[in-house]
């Protein structure tokens, strides 16, 4: 009898404990209720548990997105609609969809990053940036602080994406303007310059200090090359390193046809995730990968045959997707309302391809790679699809094209819209 | 009969003349549609629709259904940042100057007759006359 009550004392103190416990966590996360999603997850195609909603919608070419702490979302406009380049939408009444819609910044652009009380924004050719409030807002909307200047703008390839890591320094993509760096770009036939010039001032990623105005090249850091185009980039926080994803080089079979089929030219070259580190250069416009050979393989410009492979080796990457897809969006999940699976892993919002013709058109997806230690750790798959509509993929009649990620403060995962403007939001419920 | 043919045969052009012939389209065969498959469609797509900031729609533009000869040398010489009905596209049009006179003429009467253009004919002899200038 005696020893039954001394259980039933040791198990009402394990239970309150643990009563005690809980409180403590849960008051400490602060738990919001997750908005209703969309009747139809907003037209997308998502894993078991996962739903969405369209948060906002006919905002411009919203290329990419920051997402503040307090769940406001600043939106950089490919080009400035009323005037305005950057858009700052709200939701007041917290039912999820934005309901104040202000903006600012006459100029239009890719970048949008928020770190460390500060908003970063760029044009094509100019890095900004905007302090911040307490509550993340731009108080002073008509001053930014100029960081950059003065990069190449020459058409081709002119998206300035930047991302920061924690050493305050920003990460700045300059895309070369070629496609492979011919005497007469995209010409059949044309064979590539010899020691491309256009390596000394793009095709590759700078490094600048995050808090110094007024900077250009020469106070920058040379710090990857042979990078053709990247539009999607993020720091990756668990292997404290840059990873980027690189848009490879359109139409082998037009302008190489007798070394490629179209069939080759529709999945050839890969679209490459590479991980960076000061001094890389992942080979352009020399080689690109091929994701079937599962080498790298010397450009038909520089005497290829899409055999050949190059003397010199360059950056292997550390995922190879199918050709043309056109990463545009990078994105490494650190939060917690996800399952587990998706922790540290990447998120890429491919833009869709157009240069696989005859072949159909493909892309129009985010897709996800699981990473563990820094390092991918599967296969990569289709996370959410339908953006383009289920029927027609091409580059014109796609209704929606995913371009930039950005991570809500609880962990929901939004995506913006290039072609109408749509900004989504995906959301995970546990059952 | 072939459009090129019917307009080449027995008639000399001289001048400017020859390229202000608005002879209209009629549906026959389209040898430029060939072409159109081998050198336009991966930037100008099955549809003529072109690829959005990238490469410029060919539907519903005076750069196609305008002045033939400013359309030949587009082709010829190739086009680069120019703003396409206020519309910027990044994307460079190569020059194709390899193309035969009158491939150049087909694709041409193909394109200005396709995705809903409606447009004269452009004939082998009025792309030899711009070619003569432009070289």
């Amino acid at each position: 009898m005696k020893k039954n009550i001394l259980i039933s004392v040791l198990l009402l103190s394990a239970a309150i404990f643990a009563i005690f416990s809980f409180t403590k966590i849960s008051s400490s996360t602060k738990i919001i209720p997750l908005p209703k999603a969309d009747i139809d997850n907003a037209g997308l195609t998502l894993p078991a548990g996962f739903s969405a909603l369209i948060v906002a919608d006919n905002t411009g070419e919203a290329r990419h997105l920051a997402v503040t702490k307090e769940g406001d979302i600043y939106v950089k406009l490919g080009s400035a609609k009323d005037g305005k380049g950057i858009l700052f939408l709200q939701d007041e009444n917290k039912d999820g969809k934005v309901d104040k819609q202000s903006g600012f910044g006459d100029y239009g652009g890719t970048g949008m990053y928020v770190k460390d009380g500060y908003l970063y924004a760029s044009s094509n050719t100019d890095v900004y940036r905007y302090k911040l409030n307490d509550k993340d807002e731009v108080a002073d909307q008509n001053n930014p602080e100029k960081i950059i200047s003065g990069l190449l703008d020459r058409g081709e390839h002119n998206s300035k994406s930047v991302t920061l890591d924690n050493d305050g320094n920003i990460y700045v993509n300059i895309g070369a303007y070629s496609n492979s760096c011919q005497e007469s770009d995209r010409t059949p036939g044309s064979l590539g310059m010899k020691g491309c010039p256009i390596l000394d001032s793009a095709g590759g990623i700078w490094q600048f200090k995050a808090d110094k105005a007024n900077q250009t090249y020469g106070d920058g850091v040379h710090y990857a090359s042979g990078l053709r185009n990247i539009v999607g980039l993020d720091w990756n926080q668990k292997d404290n390193a840059l990873f980027v994803m690189q848009h490879g080089r359109d139409q082998l079979h037009d302008l190489f046809p007798k070394y490629y089929t179209t069939k080759q030219s529709a999945i050839l070259p890969a679209e490459c995730m590479y991980e960076i580190h000061k001094g890389d250069n992942a080979g352009w416009p020399y080689i690109y990968y091929d994701q079937i050979q599962k080498k790298q393989i010397l450009m038909p410009e520089y005497g290829g045959d899409g055999k050949k492979t190059a003397d010199k080796k360059y950056l292997d990457p550390v995922v190879a997707f199918p050709g043309h897809l056109a990463p545009n969006g990078l994105l490494f999940y650190t939060g917690n309302q996800f399952p587990e699976k998706y922790k540290n892993g990447a998120f890429i919002a491919f833009h869709g391809s157009w240069n696989r013709s005859p072949e159909p058109q493909a892309g129009y997806f985010v897709a996800f790679v699981p990473f563990k230690d820094g390092k991918p750790s599967g296969k990569w798959e289709i996370f959410a699809n339908g953006f383009a509509g289920q029927k027609n993929l091409s580059p014109g009649s796609a209704k929606h094209r995913p371009c930039g990620l950005a991570q809500g403060p609880d962990g929901s995962l939004y995506v913006s819209d290039d072609s109408k403007g749509t900004i989504y939001r995906i959301m995970y419920q546990k059952k | 009969m072939p459009f090129g043919l019917l307009l080449t045969s027995g008639k000399k052009y001289s001048s400017e003349e020859n390229l202000k012939t608005t002879l209209p389209f009629q549906k026959a065969t389209l040898p430029g549609e060939k072409v159109y498959k081998k050198y336009c469609i991966s930037c100008h797509q099955p549809d003529g629709g072109g690829v959005p900031h990238m490469n410029p729609p060919l539907i519903n533009t005076s750069f196609v259904l305008g002045d033939k000869e400013q359309l030949i040398k587009i082709v010829l010489n190739g086009l680069k940042n120019t703003k396409i009905e206020e519309k910027a596209y990044t994307n460079p049009m190569p020059p194709l100057k390899i193309l035969k006179d009158q491939e150049i003429a087909d694709v041409l009467t193909y394109v200005r007759n396709s995705f809903g253009n409606k447009a004269s004919v452009v004939t082998a002899a009025e792309v030899k006359l711009v070619r003569s200038k432009v070289k």
